[in-house]
Order: structure tokens, then C-alpha cells, then sequence
């Protein structure tokens, strides 16, 4: 808890600086609306303006700044106005009963959620696998190893329209599915990595000690490799998961979903609701964390109780 | 069909058991075997089962058309990789590495920084993609902007954690040299630090590319392998969106070749490079 102080101090400058960024964001169509109600704005009608620098507009209507805070469509909402909209989508609609509601963020974030959660058992299920047959075959390790590497520089935005397809036309019905192949493609890699690292990790001396147990290959995996690669399953299991909730939401994005979180950002850019967009993006923080810190949990419980020391 | 995957299979097997196995042609030719494998049963898959082309055409198609249209491939390439992308990588790389030799300079910026950067490194950032194209326009401007927003906090968090990489012997010797701040940074812990900074740079060749890409998804001039790729789903040219993801994959795969190049002419005297 050392870095509480510190961590709080950064979050709070960077809300500074988005609240002060606010005002030469939002100057232009405060002055807009306020030209259109009746006010004195220098220089008059908005094509004068716009080749005057945000920062001599803010000068010369100092009492017009203030409205750039109170917009119904700001090009950059506050963080107050941001948070106001996420109770509103969240907690106000439990208050209410209607948690389930599909204006809710709460139903969005469960749909992009099932996905993830789909394509992280699917990735980590494949690197595992991979990891294993990488390590005990070479001919797995030197034909399979490069091409996972590849597949990874390949922008997997690219594919996602076409796994959509494909899917969809094989005859599977919903979003579901296909979501979950693109997060499973990017949550594989780190647990594949990672995994074939631990299987390796005991030495030759331990391997040795368990041949003269007169131990089977399976049983030197199950009581050697595989609890020695639990440290490195966790901390891919951390970068995995993140991995899995980005590759959920690039595979809403775009692709015209109707529902989860990067469906919402999608209609919110159509519709012209910046606070749709920005509500979307924050839940998903709060969304990645929570997983994150889940897993870092069960890992700390986990590893103890496997006499891990650290 | 089945006769061709077991014959490869099996002469991959001879391969990697052999007493060539070390050799570097080997070490090539085995993947480049597995690949053509794959590619091969694609292609029988697709012609045995007449899967329609509107669905998957065979790789073969994918490759004619990518022979025929390589003008338009060409004016699409410029636009996401080289106007896009590499600006946007440039910039937010160059804006990452002074961003951490600033905050560097107080330890308390980076106790409360590395944290918070390696969580927003995390995060699903694409999503800001419209809410920039919306503040900078359609053209690459937009895309430039979503790219270093993507690629500045992995690299921020590589290269604070680089620069602490050196221990207290190291900087003490550096100060019986009578040495500044600067002539430490420079002589000593810049080049420690490579081959973290390298490590955030290799990430982000990666999401260089899928920013670009996923910006032009919310609205870009008629050119761009992004435009190009959700136009093609709609109007069923799917033969040319596979070329475009071939493209893709190649630009992916040379980005990152170049960056792991120079790492290994920068740092070739970091032990991971000797092995």
C-alpha cells in the first residue's frame, strides 16, 4: 500500500487535466449555442471562428467558458458528466429494478463479459494444449512455435470481419460465438508462451531425481511440471484475460452488434452520444480490472496454499 | 489430400529427429513445410467440399487477386501503414520515451505511474477510435491519433521499468567518473534500458496496425485496407478482403521483423541476443 499515496496522486492529475481540457475542447459549440441564445460572442457567426485558436476565443468570451461545461453533446464530456451517465446506466436503473433493461450498461457489460469469458476458457484451453505437445514433441515445437509468433503480428481487426462471416454462414446463430474465437485468438498466446516457459522450468537435477523414483512420464508431468508452471499459468492468466476483453470488444466494434459494450461505443459514434461512448469505455476499465484483479487473487491464494513462497 | 498431409508430416518428423536439426536450413524449412500443409488443405477443403467463394475462397484465388489488384493494395497500404500507422508509431514512441525520462526523475511519479500505466496498457483502448476520428477528421490524422494513444503507455511502462534496470554498482561507478545526469543517462542507463524500450516497441508494432485498421472502421477517404476490408464484407468481394488480410499479415510481420532486427544490431550485447 506503499504506492496508494502516489497512484491517487496521478489519478488525480490526470482528471485535472482532462477537467481543464475540457474548456478549449468545448469552446466552439458553447459559443455556437450561446450566439444562437442571444449572447454577444466576439468574433461573430461560427465561420469567423474558425480560424481563430480555441485559446483567443476563451480570452475574449471569458463568460462563455463556463457553458463548455454544461453541453448536452460535448465533443469531450467532463469527468463529472461521464460518471453522472454511468449512475444513471448502472445504479440508478438497479434502484430501480431494471438491471436486466438493454439501456442498461450493467446487461451490455454481462453480454461482452460471456464472450470474454468463453474465448479466455477456449484460449487458455489451446495454449495449454499447445504448450504441452510443444514440449514434448519437436516436431510440434519447431513446425507449430514460428506460426504462433506470426499469428500474432497478423492484426487480428483484419480477420474479424471474416470469422463473422464464416461463422454466420457455417450456419452458427448469434454473436456469440465468433466473438469468442477472436478473444480466444488473442488470449492464447501469452498462456501458450508462458506455459511452455514452466513445463520447461524444472532442471535437469529434479527430472533426474524422478527417474530414479522409477517415475512414468505421466506421472513425472503430473507431479513435477505441471506445479511448477502454475507461477507462469497465473501471470499469463493476468495478460490473457485482459487480451481476451480486448479481442471481445474489437469483435463488436466492427461488425454492427447490437449489444455489449463495444456494440454501445459502435451506436453511440452513430447516434452522435459522446456520453454513450465514454460511459462504454470506462465500464470496460472497470470491467478489465475486476477480472484482473480476480485472477491475481486466486493466484496469491492458490500459490500459498501450494507452498510457493513471495 | 490425406496422402500429401501424412507424407509432410512424415518428412517433418525425419527433419526435426535428424542429426540436421541445428542446421538453419532445417530450422526454416520445417515451418515453411507446416504452412504450406495448412495451406494445401485450405485449398482441397474449399474445391472438395464446393464451399462457396462468398464464404472462404481458396488460397490459390486469394493469390491471383492479390497479383491483379496490387495498385489498389498499394494506395491502401500507403494510406493505413505509411500515413497511418508508422506516423502514429513514431510519434507516440517519441512522445513515450521523453514522457518516461520525465517522469523518471521522481521516484513518487513512478511509484503512482507504473501501476496505473500497466493497468491503462490493459485496457481495450480501441475503443477511443471514434471518439477521435469525430475530433480529427476522417483522413490519416485521425488514424495517427488512435495509434499513439495505443502505442504510448506499453512503451511508457517498458521504458520507466528500463531505466530502473540498473543497480546502485553500476551508478556508483558512474559517479566516481565524475559523471552527470546526462553522461549517466546516455553512457549507461539508456542503453540498459534497450532492450525493455525494444521489448514495448515489438508490442506495440502490433497495435500500430490494429489502430489504424479499427480507425478506419468509423469512417476514412475511400482508400485503406480498413476501408477496404468492411466494404468487402458488405458488398461479398471476399476473395479481395483476404488479400487485404494477407497484406496485412506480411506488413504485421515485416513491422515486426524490422524492429527485432535492430534490437539484435543495438543490443547485441545483451545476453538474450548471445545465446
Amino acid at each position: 500500500m506503499r504506492n496508494l499515496l502516489p497512484i491517487l496522486t496521478v489519478l488525480a492529475a490526470i482528471v485535472g487535466i482532462w477537467w481543464l481540457a475540457v474548456a478549449p475542447m468545448n469552446v466552439r459549440p458553447a459559443l455556437d449555442i450561446a450566439e444562437r441564445g442571444g449572447a454577444v460572442v466576439v468574433p461573430e457567426g461560427s465561420v469567423e471562428r474558425r480560424d481563430v485558436s480555441v485559446f483567443k476565443l476563451m480570452l475574449d468570451n471569458p463568460s462563455l467558458v463556463a457553458a463548455g461545461y454544461d453541453l448536452k453533446r460535448p465533443r469531450l464530456p467532463t469527468p463529472a458528466q461521464v460518471g453522472e451517465e454511468l449512475w444513471k446506466t448502472t445504479g440508478a436503473m438497479v434502484a430501480k429494478g431494471r438491471a436486466w433493461s438493454k439501456r442498461s450498461l450493467i446487461y451490455h457489460a454481462w453480454v461482452t463479459l460471456q464472450s470474454t469469458l468463453w474465448g479466455f476458457v477456449l484460449g487458455t484451453t489451446v495454449g495449454i494444449l499447445g504448450a504441452v505437445a510443444i514440449v514434448y514433441s519437436r516436431v510440434v515445437d519447431m513446425s507449430v512455435m514460428p506460426w504462433a509468433i506470426i499469428s500474432q503480428t497478423v492484426p487480428i481487426v483484419a480477420l474479424a470481419p471474416m470469422i463473422i462471416v464464416v461463422s454466420n454462414q457455417v450456419g452458427i446463430e448469434g454473436r456469440g460465438v465468433p466473438k469468442a474465437i477472436i478473444s480466444a485468438y488473442l488470449c492464447f498466446f501469452p498462456v501458450l508462451v508462458s506455459m511452455v516457459k514452466g513445463l520447461r522450468s524444472p532442471t535437469g537435477e529434479q527430472l533426474d531425481l524422478l527417474k530414479t523414483y522409477n517415475t512414468s512420464g505421466v506421472q513425472s508431468f503430473l507431479k513435477l511440471r505441471l506445479p511448477a508452471s502454475v507461477p507462469y499459468l497465473f501471470t499469463a492468466l493476468k495478460v490473457g484475460i485482459a487480451a481476451a476483453l480486448v479481442g471481445t470488444i474489437v469483435g463488436e466494434l466492427p461488425t454492427g452488434a447490437i449489444s455489449g459494450l463495444g456494440a454501445r461505443i459502435l451506436i453511440g459514434d452513430q447516434f452522435g452520444t459522446p456520453l454513450a461512448i465514454w460511459s462504454a469505455l470506462i465500464c470496460a476499465a472497470v470491467l478489465a480490472g475486476l477480472l484482473v484483479t480476480l485472477i491475481d487473487i486466486t493466484q496469491r491464494v492458490t500459490l500459498r496454499k501450494m507452498g510457493f513462497h513471495g | 489430400m490425406l496422402v500429401f498431409w501424412a507424407a509432410a508430416w512424415r518428412t517433418n518428423v525425419w527433419l526435426a529427429n535428424s542429426a540436421y536439426a541445428g542446421m538453419m536450413v532445417v530450422r526454416i524449412a520445417v515451418p515453411v513445410l507446416f504452412g504450406i500443409t495448412i495451406l494445401v488443405i485450405w485449398e482441397c477443403l474449399v474445391r472438395g467440399f464446393g464451399v462457396s467463394q462468398v464464404i472462404l475462397p481458396p488460397p490459390s484465388q486469394v493469390m491471383v487477386v492479390f497479383a491483379q489488384s496490387t495498385d489498389l493494395l498499394w494506395v491502401d497500404f500507403v494510406q493505413t501503414v505509411v500515413k497511418g500507422a508508422l506516423r502514429g508509431f513514431l510519434m507516440g514512441a517519441a512522445a513515450a520515451f521523453v514522457a518516461a525520462l520525465l517522469i523518471d526523475r521522481s521516484a513518487f511519479l513512478t511509484r503512482g505511474l507504473l501501476p496505473i500505466g500497466n493497468f491503462v496498457a490493459a485496457l481495450p483502448i480501441v475503443g477511443v477510435a471514434p471518439i477521435l476520428v469525430n475530433w480529427f477528421g476522417f483522413d490519416w490524422h485521425s488514424k495517427a491519433a488512435v495509434v499513439v494513444v495505443m502505442v504510448f503507455f506499453p512503451i511508457l511502462v517498458n521504458t520507466v521499468q528500463g531505466l530502473r534496470a540498473t543497480d546502485a554498482m553500476q551508478r556508483d561507478l558512474m559517479r566516481t567518473y565524475a559523471a552527470g545526469y546526462f553522461q549517466t543517462l546516455l553512457k549507461l542507463r539508456i542503453p540498459a534500458a534497450l532492450p525493455f524500450i525494444f521489448n514495448g516497441l515489438k508490442i506495440a508494432t502490433t497495435l500500430a496496425l490494429i489502430g489504424a485498421i479499427v480507425a478506419e472502421y468509423f469512417g476514412s477517404p475511400t482508400r485503406g485496407m480498413g476501408f477496404r476490408i468492411s466494404t468487402g464484407v458488405g458488398s461479398l468481394s471476399i476473395d479481395l478482403v483476404w488479400a487485404e488480410i494477407f497484406v496485412s499479415a506480411l506488413v504485421g510481420s515485416a513491422f515486426y521483423g524490422v524492429v527485432a532486427w535492430i534490437e539484435k544490431r543495438v543490443t547485441f550485447w545483451h545476453p538474450s541476443q548471445r545465446g
